[in-house]
């Protein structure tokens, strides 16, 4: 975001971003969404102090033991501590979740700014690749990559980045097509700028706003994925937890500690909804129609 | 008149009908070629249990008893295996199965080039027909496994008029059930064979088997009836089956075992402690505590194990009981190898739950002697594609059991043998499970099998865990089922009341 | 309209190329041998060469690409290498499977989706709205796996209402099939609806703000009639291109679901065959689907030039 006020005429932008967070402050259920986003995020910076038990140590005498007062949540099936699971679990899905739309963004981000930008040959390939990859399911593509990298954390991560990337190229694509037409990306490019500062000046920022939904949006689907490769047994590794490899596990508990199951699809399901819920606000805020 | 006649009949069809006549059973994944000859897979073996009949058939005891030959005999030199075949026996097309059958079988086994069973038969040399129901097969040497093979997928006839490389979607062979339907990944339909030489014994008319992966639903497909058994149990899921009036546990002690395979040899990766030093491997043993994982993990229905053999086998040896853990001992043996602790060592294990269970269950004890254990969970097509190849420390693996001692153990510490990922190279072991492959005298084999355990023992090239426990769901209509230490479901004389 | 049809259509090829040297690479990607992992219990190493040698694993990749693909534009999709099935019929028969899953799905979001969208935009800013808008995106946000775990525990194991897993073809007993179907479409439609919910509202609001919709109010139709007759039927042609897209995704979103559920669909074949790395199944599962995807696309353009005669001449 530096590179926004940087720019010379932030004067034109600056009001404009006030406004939005203004915006932003006034949608109460985009500020909702984000209480519930940093209560987590709290959570999860704060595993490592927090007075809770250590994450991996076993306890064969509790064994899959409904909530106690040692076990405030419960414990799992090798006896461990399923609260402190649960905390440690949500350092694993928000890193998840915001690593692997970094690099959807980092990918994405760039080569649709050249195919917009640069259109003609460049643009047929860049968008053929496109479609073509967007053709294929996001599931199945990320499945495979995960296999691929083999399973551990940060290979779902990198599978589910890479199978997000083509959303952000088609989107940030149609962004610069229709900056890339306005009268004062005309006017740079008449008075001769270096491609490379339209680019940073001109196209970038206001490209970014829609994409800054969309990412927000996407760590959302980018939480349930990890989940998803977890449940597969293609995410985090144990003894390590993650929500999705907790309902792994618990899915063959299910019988005799429905709870081990309970925890960790509550915690998916609200840490996902923070993140719609705030994508949402952004969106309304950011949306210049809006009133 | 003729119509009450009708209605008489029917009445007493009905009353007689207190059996339904349809088994559902449901298995844990989708067996894959229906061919004797190709099958790799643990489910397809239940599957031909129904549909293909072998030569021999074996007992819950182990000893080998008639199926399609009725009587055999091996020559003084230990190198003619003559067997007197089953008269009137008819494929599931109307061709008769004769000597003629058994020949075409066994040629086809060991030169199809598809065929994963050619090791298993390779002692076989030539196929002679006799006479219509006599057939000999001459052995290059003398063979105490063999009959074992012709008791599983080796043995099994298949309809020579049907062989082709596309038998498996339509195989045709002499068993109690013909296939009527196959939908890959969903279910398997059987219908039974009129024709059967044991007929009487079949009281179902159709087994359907099912194929559900995941346990709780098999489970749940069990209670509200829409199976009648459940393959594969999961340990945990026993007592709720046990809790229930209409179900039924099961359970027996298999033939195979859960272990952990050390490379000792194979490629870079062999270059760790664990790997170079079996002190260090005596200490990791040491540091599991065989019955805890069985209480944790398995509701205590398995059988701990150091050895390939069971203890009801003959060949177990008793001079090596299970190990206890004796996390002292272990320390003891760090401090005097001298080694830095913790000990820092990598698994390989496959990415099933209860696989996982099991290895972080050991992390975790043995991590109290001073081994930092990283687990590296796999899928399983990844998993044997890099032990194979040598590219792990060590290597969770297990072996669903052979009926024949022989299948337990040469494929997997016999120099360049299949199953050697370690690479485990020992003279004496290979000089042992040779000779003892050729002895026919249980006494004289169970010598060598001895030994060569008492060798493996000291040297750790795997370290055995557990012997699995076939465990089953049933219900309580299931009437007549015997289980088999092979993990088989034999059908005969099975029935399910209303 | 034909013409814009046919340019479509020649844009689609290249893309379709490129997707099938993908599904082509997309499987080289997987590690393991997938002889080995047939292999299991029975390891014979000069079996394993013959094997390899059979399914042409030993050529070059280019070579294998072109073998192929010569082989599926002439219908051949090859054989299972697990099963020995051939690919071709495999597809034939779980493609119904998951394509009435996704009927179904759709069906529930469309009549849950689509009414709730209307009414929340009509109550705009009001207390129902946030409500419809809270609904919708709770039901975005429900992990699918875990709601479908959850109603097997709640639905099968303990009330035993619907069974846990299992597919009938609506051919053999069609309210059983309904039955079976059920709980698996209720977990996928419920993202669905959801989705579907937003855009009606969205395009509602849109239309509503349209001078013939005051036009309409002005005239002293009633409310009901305003906005049934007037502004959703101009608010359904970007729903009607949604649902077309959404049904490609629908495909995609079975994957979990059938595996949850055991249900024998598309889904299911293309994730045991990822981890049996039965490679041409892989190959020819994810090309068809892919395929499904851009020819959907393709109706969803079409359908939504039908709905707006005016840009049938624009680009």
């Amino acid at each position: 975001m530096s590179t926004v006020s940087d720019a010379p005429d932030a004067v034109l932008d600056r009001p404009a971003k006030s406004r939005a967070w203004a915006k932003f402050r006034a949608h109460r259920i985009g500020m909702f969404g984000a209480g519930l986003v940093g209560f987590f995020v709290i959570l999860a910076i704060l595993a490592p102090i927090l007075p809770i038990q250590d994450p991996i140590a076993t306890d064969w005498g509790a064994v899959r033991q409904p909530p106690s007062s040692t076990y405030w949540l419960g414990a799992d099936e090798i006896g461990r501590d399923l609260l402190s699971r649960m905390i440690w679990g949500a350092q694993a899905s928000l890193l998840a979740g915001v690593v692997s739309v970094g690099i959807a963004l980092g990918l994405g981000v760039p080569l649709g700014i050249i195919a917009g930008y640069f259109g003609g040959w460049t643009d047929a390939v860049i968008s053929r690749c496109t479609e073509a990859l967007l053709a294929m399911p996001f599931l199945i593509l990320a499945i495979a990559l995960a296999a691929f990298l083999g399973p551990s954390l940060t290979n779902a991560m990198l599978a589910i980045g890479i199978a997000a990337t083509p959303v952000f190229i088609r989107i940030t694509r149609g962004q610069v097509l229709s900056v890339a037409a306005e009268d004062y990306v005309e006017s740079a490019r008449a008075i001769g700028l270096p491609t490379h500062l339209i680019l940073r000046r001109y196209i970038l920022p206001n490209v970014l706003p829609p994409i800054l939904v969309q990412a927000t949006l996407t760590i959302a689907t980018a939480i349930i994925a990890e989940a998803s490769l977890s449940f597969l047994g293609l995410g985090q590794q144990p003894p390590a937890p993650s929500w999705g490899s907790m309902l792994n596990t618990a899915k063959n508990f299910l019988a005799q500690a429905p709870l081990m199951a309970l925890w960790p699809g509550i915690a998916i399901f609200v840490v996902v909804l923070g993140f719609n819920l705030l994508g949402d606000g952004l969106r309304d805020a950011l949306d210049p129609r809006s009133d | 008149m003729k119509k009450t006649l009708l209605l008489t009949a029917l009445l007493s069809a009905t009353a007689l009908g207190a059996q339904a006549s349809e088994l559902k059973i449901g298995l844990e994944s989708d067996p894959d070629a229906l061919d004797p000859d190709k099958s790799r897979t643990f489910v397809g073996r239940i599957v031909f249990t129904s549909l293909c009949d072998k030569l021999v058939d074996i007992t819950p005891e182990l000893s080998i008893v008639p199926q399609l030959a009725t009587a055999w005999e091996t020559s003084d030199d230990g190198k003619a295996l003559t067997m007197t075949l089953r008269d009137g026996v008819t494929f599931h097309d109307g061709t008769p199965f004769n000597a003629e059958a058994v020949k075409a079988n066994i040629e086809r086994s060991k030169t199809f080039d598809e065929s994963v069973r050619k090791s298993e038969l390779s002692s076989i040399d030539t196929v002679e027909v006799v006479d219509a129901l006599t057939v000999k097969f001459n052995l290059s040497a003398s063979d105490a496994t063999l009959l074992a093979q012709l008791a599983d997928r080796a043995g099994m006839m298949m309809a020579p008029s049907a062989l082709s490389p596309d038998f498996a979607s339509n195989p045709v062979c002499s068993g109690p059930f013909t296939l009527t339907e196959r939908v890959s990944q969903d279910k398997i339909v059987l219908d039974k064979f009129a024709g059967y030489w044991n007929a009487d014994a079949i009281l179902l008319e159709r087994v359907t088997l099912v194929m559900i992966p995941d346990s709780t639903v098999r489970l749940a497909n069990l209670q509200s009836g829409d199976i009648q058994i459940v393959n594969q149990l999961s340990a945990t899921d026993a007592a709720a089956v046990e809790g229930n009036a209409r179900l039924r546990f099961a359970n027996i002690t298999g033939l195979g075992y859960q272990g952990l395979t050390f490379n000792g040899a194979n490629g870079d990766k062999s270059n760790n402690p664990l790997g170079q030093n079996a002190k260090l491997r005596e200490a990791f043993d040491l540091s599991i505590d065989r019955d805890a994982i069985n209480q944790v993990v398995f509701n205590g229905l398995f059988t701990p194990a150091s050895q390939p053999f069971t203890p009801a086998s003959p060949y177990y040896n008793p001079d090596f009981p299970v190990i206890k853990r004796d996390i002292e001992a272990a320390k003891a043996i760090l401090a005097e190898a001298g080694v830095q602790t913790p000990v820092k060592v990598q698994v390989q294990v496959p990415n099933t739950p209860v696989t996982l269970q099991l290895m972080q269950v050991i992390q975790s004890m043995v991590a109290e002697a001073g081994f930092e254990v990283e687990l590296v969970s796999k899928e399983f097509a990844t998993l044997i594609a890099d032990a194979s190849v040598g590219d792990f420390q060590i290597s969770q693996q297990g072996w669903s059991g052979r009926v024949d001692p022989d299948g337990n153990i040469f494929g997997f510490v016999t120099t360049d043998a299949g199953f050697n990922d370690g690479k485990y190279s020992n003279a004496e072991v290979d000089r042992l499970l040779r000779e003892a492959r050729t002895i026919s005298d249980p006494a004289a084999r169970a010598e060598r099998y001895k030994a060569a355990t008492a060798i493996l023992a000291v040297d750790r090239p795997l370290i055995y865990l557990y012997h699995l426990g076939w465990l089953y769901g049933l219900d309580a209509k299931v009437q007549g089922l015997t289980l088999y230490p092979d993990g088989m479901l034999r059908l005969e004389g099975v029935s399910v009341t209303e | 309209m034909f013409v814009f049809f046919l340019r479509r259509l020649l844009v689609a090829v290249p893309t379709l190329i490129l997707i099938s040297i993908f599904v082509f690479l997309l499987q080289q990607l997987l590690p393991g041998d997938p002889v080995l992992a047939m292999a299991g219990e029975d390891r014979d190493l000069a079996t394993l060469a013959a094997l390899r040698e059979r399914y042409g694993l030993n050529e070059t990749l280019p070579v294998q690409y072109w073998v192929w693909i010569s082989a599926v534009l002439q219908g051949d999709f090859g054989t299972s290498i697990r099963s020995g099935e051939p690919i071709l019929d495999l597809i034939l028969q779980k493609l119904p499977v998951t394509l009435q899953l996704a009927a179904m799905s759709l069906a529930f979001a469309m009549l849950i989706g689509i009414p709730m969208g209307i009414v929340s935009a009509v109550n705009k800013g009001t207390k129902i709205d946030l409500a419809a808008n809270v609904i919708a995106l709770s039901g975005l946000s429900i992990p699918n796996f875990w709601l479908g775990i959850m109603l097997i525990l709640l639905v099968s194991v303990r009330w035993q209402l619907f069974p846990a897993s299992g597919y009938v073809p609506p051919s053999e007993d069609f309210w059983q099939s309904i039955r079976t179907m059920l709980m698996p479409s209720f977990v996928l439609g419920t993202g669905l609806a959801a989705a579907l919910m937003r855009h009606t509202r969205s395009s509602m609001l849109e239309v509503l703000r349209q001078d013939y919709v005051r036009t309409a109010r002005a005239k002293g139709l009633t409310e009901r009639r305003v906005v049934l007759r007037h502004a959703f039927r101009n608010a359904l042609t970007p729903i009607v291109t949604l649902t077309a897209l959404l049904f490609g995704e629908l495909v995609a979103g079975a994957v979990l679901t059938e595996q949850i559920f055991t249900i024998p669909g598309f889904g299911k074949l293309i994730v045991d065959a990822v981890f049996n790395r039965d490679y041409a199944v892989v190959q020819g599962v994810v090309l068809v689907t892919a395929f499904g995807f851009i020819f959907m696309n393709l109706l969803a353009d079409m359908a939504y030039v039908l709905l707006n005669p005016r840009l049938r001449h624009a680009r």
